[in-house]
């Protein structure tokens, strides 16, 4: 459970368009990581490229190396099933299947890669449902469609289906942007939570959601339209806040641009 | 403003709401008319048409005899018999052009919307399909003919029929799942994909699942709309009178050919048989439209 990442001369392209240029960034275990920039800065591609999802797009490219306790993900010899299984990742807008029942959710991971024993599989369910505080919520409704639970609960859904497969690292891309204030505080008091047991970085335009439950924040910008995104500087969430080492950092932190 | 100054009697402004001006109401009008024109020249023929099969068919279709009996054995101006030789041949030539059409129209789908992409293959393939699409069913016909039976040197058969069928219902069935699939939103797959979950497998478990009450639908309309076809019929079969449960050897009837057949029956026997097998093809369609529409309720992704 809970490995280091360690990003290595990263570079990033879709196609011909570089999208993000040479991040090197340490990801310390049992913490959490805040990426912050303006839209268009690659923060989400450089998340995205944590656990290989990068490369689902068409055309998407990745140079450098990601290492999870010194093992290189990108190597040649490496399955991006494996890594996706080692390292998970919630989306922007929760995504539950919309076929299969709260239970079913959960489990799915396991499920499909092959796991039949229903004891074991209804432990996985209520421990990674209590895990993403959504047992109480759901208990007497397992057998009901996710689809049904409201969005701040299926976004919960969505990480109780990630930590059910125990991966090692847990990257969450924007997991507060489409709900509501009281799910919003419901998720980041999860976030602390699961910071005992996992590895995790999340990308947020809520600055102040960052420095509430980041340990390290990363600020990325752009140069300019059509350049390639940046690692301006990474340091702890509480020095980035206070007394950020770089002038673009202030400016963005403060509201001021340019 | 200074003409409203000038003239004391209107109010200091003019009121903000005025009443809907004639020209809009004018063109609402005319365009209300046209909507209803254009639904009744829509709605009159099909009425009719309804109206008349119902009208001459139905009495036919009443008898017990008409879907258990073939018409072995009887002359053409005897009454009496049935279409049973005639629903079971519309109803398994339908069925095993089925077999073949759905698993070969579903797997280009996938290769199109999963793995294709905007590779040449899969842009030749989409043309194919495309052409596919607007062959008439009397060249698919004759297709089958040249290579079936002129070449391959195999009899006219129902077999024959269900091979020019699949011909037609391919391109369909092809075009209704690739729609569907590609409403699946991305993120689902994405989300699978994040869990571990290998392509194949979210395609065939998250994928095809949630979009399988469309698929479904568009294969049971596709199957009804191919089992009314009668160029190929006519062209692959000949017409049989008694039943014949063999698919690769000899003539069998079907509810399109039957009618063709009675047609050059002037006798009231012939007239009742022909109107008899059209109610009957309707209500066979019918049954499959229903049956898509129950299958899409039933199996579409539900939130309560």
């Amino acid at each position: 459970m809970a490995k280091r990442l360690d990003i290595k001369d990263l570079n990033l392209y879709y196609g011909k368009f570089h999208a993000v240029e040479n991040v090197s960034l340490a990801v310390p275990p049992r913490n959490v990581t805040a990426f912050i920039g303006p839209s268009g800065c690659g923060k989400s591609t450089v998340l995205r490229s944590l656990n290989r999802m990068h490369e689902v797009a068409p055309g998407a490219r990745v140079e450098g190396k990601v290492l999870l306790d010194g093992e290189d993900i990108y190597a040649s010899t490496v399955d991006p099933v494996e890594v996706r299984r080692t390292i998970g990742m919630v989306f922007q807008r929760p995504n539950p299947f919309p076929t299969m029942s709260i239970r079913d959710n959960v489990v799915a991971g396991l499920k499909l890669a092959g796991v039949k024993n229903k004891k074991e599989l209804d432990e996985v369910a209520e421990r990674s449902l209590r895990g993403a505080n959504l047992w109480n919520e759901v208990k007497d409704r397992l057998d009901r469609p996710g689809g049904g639970l409201s969005g701040g609960q299926q976004q919960r859904l969505c990480i109780a289906r990630a930590i059910a497969v125990q991966p090692d690292v847990l990257l969450m891309d924007e997991p507060c942007s489409a709900l509501d204030p009281i799910s919003t505080l419901a998720i980041e008091d999860l976030i602390t939570e699961l910071k005992k047991d996992y590895t995790i970085v999340i990308v947020t335009h809520n600055m102040q959601q960052a420095a509430r439950v980041s340990d390290q924040t990363a600020f990325f910008n752009l140069l300019g339209v059509g350049q390639p995104g940046q690692l301006i500087e990474v340091d702890d969430t509480e020095k980035i806040f206070s007394n950020p080492g770089q002038k673009a950092t202030e400016d963005y932190i403060s509201g001021r641009f340019g | 403003m200074s003409t409203n100054l000038a003239d004391p009697a209107r109010l200091a402004t003019p009121p903000t709401f005025q009443s809907v001006s004639l020209s809009r109401r004018i063109k609402n009008g005319v365009a209300t008319a046209l909507v209803w024109t254009a639904f009744l020249i829509a709605v009159i023929p099909l009425v009719w048409v309804l109206y008349t099969v119902v009208q001459r068919g139905f009495p036919v279709i009443l008898d017990g005899d008409w879907w258990q009996k073939s018409l072995s054995g009887l002359l053409a101006r005897q009454q009496g018999g049935g279409a049973y030789h005639a629903i079971y041949g519309t109803l398994v030539q339908g069925l095993v052009c089925a077999l073949i059409s759905v698993p070969v129209g579903i797997m280009i789908a996938i290769y199109l919307v999963e793995y294709g992409g905007r590779t040449r293959l899969a842009k030749a393939t989409t043309f194919m399909v495309d052409i596919l699409t607007g062959v008439p069913s009397i060249v698919a016909a004759l297709f089958i003919y040249t290579v079936w039976i002129t070449y391959a040197g195999f009899g006219r058969s129902a077999f024959a029929v269900s091979l020019a069928l699949v011909l037609l219902m391919v391109p369909v069935v092809v075009r209704t799942t690739e729609e569907m699939l590609k409403i699946v939103p991305d993120e689902l797959r994405e989300a699978s994909y994040a869990l571990g979950i290998p392509k194949w497998k979210t395609i065939v478990k998250i994928v095809i699942p949630t979009a399988l009450s469309g698929i479904l639908t568009g294969i049971m309309l596709a199957l009804a709309r191919v089992m009314g076809e009668t160029a190929p019929v006519l062209v692959l079969a000949a017409y049989a009178p008694f039943i014949n449960y063999n698919l690769f050897d000899g003539p069998m009837a079907s509810l399109p050919l039957m009618m063709v057949n009675e047609r050059n029956n002037p006798t009231e026997a012939g007239f009742e048989r022909l109107w008899g097998a059209a109610i009957t093809l309707v209500l066979i369609i019918t049954l499959f439209n229903l049956l898509a529409t129950v299958i899409s309720r039933v199996l579409a992704p539900k939130t309560k």
